[in-house]
């Protein structure tokens, strides 16, 4: 079965940038010939790209699917769905579940909720520590075994410096990556967004950056000490930042992601008491907002990940402090991310090392578009024009602090294994 | 003139005409407390649910004096005898408490914000009576209210804040409410207890209680509140009195006349000695009076909008 995306701009940087056909044979890519060059049988199957980005699928490093056990939020179907209609062939899922991802049988269960559903693929991330607990280390190889690609204790740090220095030493050995929540919570102190001026009007306890930098220089150092492969989750401060960019100039292997409210929000956006901008970490203040910019301009930030944590009004429809954090992310985080381009902060091919290259290569996948290549495709519009409606998007939840923003550009087709998942 | 919103949250949300107008409302209320029949009938047929949520005598009882004061209907729902022990969310006891048709719902909640939910939620006034560390307007205004009985005016006064300005609702409406009519502010307490970016509010800010006091009109003390020895806010009731506490000495740098105010409930001899409490520069009782005219003044202006006079 033959497939062809023709007069498509494809943007696979490090391999091919321009107007090209790319040709996928049975689910892989065949070739990628300039634009017209090569007569397309009558019998294939024609894909036009006029006007389009096409590019290697988006992957998601950081998402909640809530399933197990909170089905109500979003399910590993819902969930993979936003993701392909986001423009992404593949996310990460966080193990926060209930019961948490700390076993092969419940990493095997949300392989398989993600091969039936069918959307964006869906790799599973396990535990550091059983149930989260911060106590005891998973079994790191099995879980691998079952599908796992990384560990984390995400919403949680791994508190015990030592049991994290067992963690990375323990998870080198089976060449897993570990993704760290860092945060000190002795510092937050029951703060509930960003300490500075917006919450000391409203009233509101606050969390200090320091708080999270203290904890990424901890697990920069512990990485240095063992090897280990470490990626930041969520990079919210310049003093994050400044500790991750001195870290990779001493060849650390470390790496690290951010989120699209990160560089498009500041802590204003809490006014009103509005839930849906709580988050942890916090949206900080606008000098943190660019920093964070500036950081995935030269690339001490590698990714754009959403932290995609569907919730219902159960949990946010509720007092600010009480309520939980987090945000859906999957179908906003194309468009905010493109407005980086519009603004002369990242080149278009940045943008897709951000979101699809460095996501891969973190994950020790190749998705260039070459030949023996999984056909995981995103095609693009940039220039489309859409108001963001939550209920209209495909999550089952609508927490999202970007609700009626207009935004610009989204994912027209999403291809899986060479198939349409969304879109077409 | 009239409010212009239906709700008094917070002092950011009222012009200066505004506190100006409910001030002067207020002032014409007094009278009624004193009179050997104190009740007017403008608020018959009204109906103002007190919902606390958070555990109060003074301010509770100063809005249902009011409250009856001025014939409306008031019923007390504290939250141990609400159904948010059982579990029902802030949004459902809103939902409630508007099929109800009260005119006003006063609250009181350990959340900063709460009371800006309810007000989205339901068709009444909501007047807030103290949210977590964010606001607590009555209190403001009846400061002013008192500020301006004892001193004439507001504009042009000195007025010192000491203690824990961080955790303080009143300290922060006050810092908002006294700048915007007029008057200049001076915060002073241990640094663990000033909130972050204190200097950006308007007003001086000093660590040492001697400089703030130092020209002041107006003394106000904030109640400490003991189990924030706990947050490690300070180390001991002692040291903190003798660096933050008022006494006669400390106030002699005062400007003559300078009055000493407290919220209440007060722990003598630990922001104040009884000697200040109890002497002829403490207004704190009247404090307590203009808290029953302060917020019959806004019962009125949110309720009733006719003039009082008329009764």
């Amino acid at each position: 079965m033959l497939t062809v995306i023709k007069n498509g701009k494809v943007v696979d940087p490090g391999n091919v940038v321009g107007h090209y056909d790319v040709w996928i044979m049975d689910g892989s890519v065949d070739e990628v010939v300039p634009s017209g060059e090569k007569a397309i049988p009558v019998d294939a199957e024609v894909i036009d790209a006029e006007g389009l980005l096409v590019v290697p699928g988006l992957i998601d490093v950081h998402v909640h699917l809530r399933e197990p056990g909170e089905e109500y939020k979003e399910t590993i179907e819902t969930g993979a769905l936003s993701a392909a209609a986001g423009g992404f062939t593949a996310v990460c899922a966080m193990p926060n579940t209930k019961p948490v991802n700390d076993t092969p049988e419940v990493t095997s269960f949300i392989v398989k909720q993600a091969r039936e559903a069918g959307y964006a693929k869906v790799y599973p991330v396990a535990a550091i520590t059983g149930g989260l607990s911060g106590a005891s280390l998973c079994e790191y190889g099995e879980l691998k075994r079952a599908g796992a690609v990384a560990i984390s204790d995400d919403g949680r740090p791994v508190e015990d410096g030592q049991i994290m220095r067992r963690a990375m030493e323990y998870a080198k050995g089976f060449q897993m990556l570990i993704i760290s929540h860092c945060e000190e919570l002795s510092l937050v102190a029951g703060g509930c967004m960003n300490e500075g001026l917006t919450a000391t009007h409203m009233g509101l306890a606050g969390i200090p950056n320091i708080s999270e930098s203290m904890m990424v220089i901890r697990d920069i150092s512990l990485a240095e000490l063992t090897g280990a492969h470490l990626h930041v989750a969520h990079v919210s401060t310049p003093e994050s930042i400044e500790a991750i960019r001195e870290a990779k100039k001493r060849g650390v292997s470390v790496t690290a992601e951010t989120a699209p409210h990160y560089f498009t929000l500041t802590d204003e956006a809490v006014k009103g008491y509005n839930t849906n901008a709580k988050m942890n970490p916090p949206l900080r203040t606008e000098k943190d907002r660019q920093a964070v910019r500036a950081a995935l301009a030269d690339g001490t930030l590698d990714v754009i990940a959403t932290d995609h944590a569907p919730h219902s009004i159960l949990e946010k429809d509720l007092e600010f402090n009480r309520a939980m954090n987090g945000i859906i992310g999957l179908e906003t985080s194309l468009p905010l991310s493109l407005e980086l381009v519009r603004d002369g902060v990242l080149t278009l091919e940045q943008l897709v090392t951000r979101m699809s290259k460095k996501p891969a290569q973190i994950l020790g996948l190749d998705n260039s578009l070459t030949q023996g290549n999984t056909a995981d495709i995103t095609l693009i519009d940039e220039h489309a024009e859409w108001t963001a409606v939550a209920s209209e998007m495909h999550s089952k939840s609508t927490n999202t602090p970007f609700e009626g923003w207009a935004l610009k550009g989204r994912a027209v087709q999403t291809i899986v294994d060479g198939k349409t998942v969304y879109g077409g | 003139m009239k409010l212009r919103n239906k709700d008094i949250l917070d002092i950011e949300s009222l012009s200066a005409e505004e506190i100006g107008l409910i001030l002067d409302t207020a002032e014409r209320m007094r009278e009624i407390s004193q009179r050997p029949v104190k009740k007017v009938p403008t608020l018959r047929g009204k109906t103002i649910i007190l919902f606390f949520h958070e555990p109060s005598t003074r301010t509770k009882t100063s809005f249902d004096i009011a409250a009856k004061r001025m014939s409306a209907d008031s019923i007390s729902m504290a939250a141990s005898s609400s159904s948010l022990v059982k579990g029902e969310t802030l949004a459902d006891t809103a939902l409630t408490l508007e099929a109800m048709n009260p005119d006003i719902i006063v609250m009181r909640h350990s959340s900063a914000g709460a009371p800006h939910m309810m007000a989205q939620r339901v068709k009444a006034s909501v007047i807030n009576g103290g949210d977590g560390m964010h606001a607590h307007p009555t209190q403001a205004l009846l400061d002013m209210l008192t500020i301006r009985e004892k001193l004439g005016t507001i504009a042009g006064k000195r007025v010192a804040i000491i203690g824990d300005i961080a955790h303080s609702r009143v300290a922060r409406s006050n810092i908002n409410g006294l700048i915007k009519m007029g008057a200049s502010v001076v915060v002073s307490g241990p640094p663990t207890m000033l909130p972050f970016g204190v200097e950006h509010l308007g007003c001086d800010v000093t660590g040492s209680a001697d400089e703030a006091v130092e020209g002041a009109d107006v003394v106000m003390m904030l109640r400490i509140q003991k189990e924030r020895q706990e947050n490690f806010l300070f180390s001991s009731v002692r040291e903190y009195s003798r660096n933050y506490g008022m006494t006669r000495e400390r106030l002699m740098r005062a400007n003559e006349g300078a009055i000493v105010m407290h919220p209440g409930p007060m722990n003598r001899g630990v922001e104040l000695t009884s000697e200040i409490a109890d002497g002829p520069w403490s207004v704190i009782l009247d404090q307590v009076t203009n808290g029953v005219a302060a917020r019959m003044a806004l019962f009125y202006l949110l309720a009733g909008g006719r003039d009082a006079d008329s009764d």
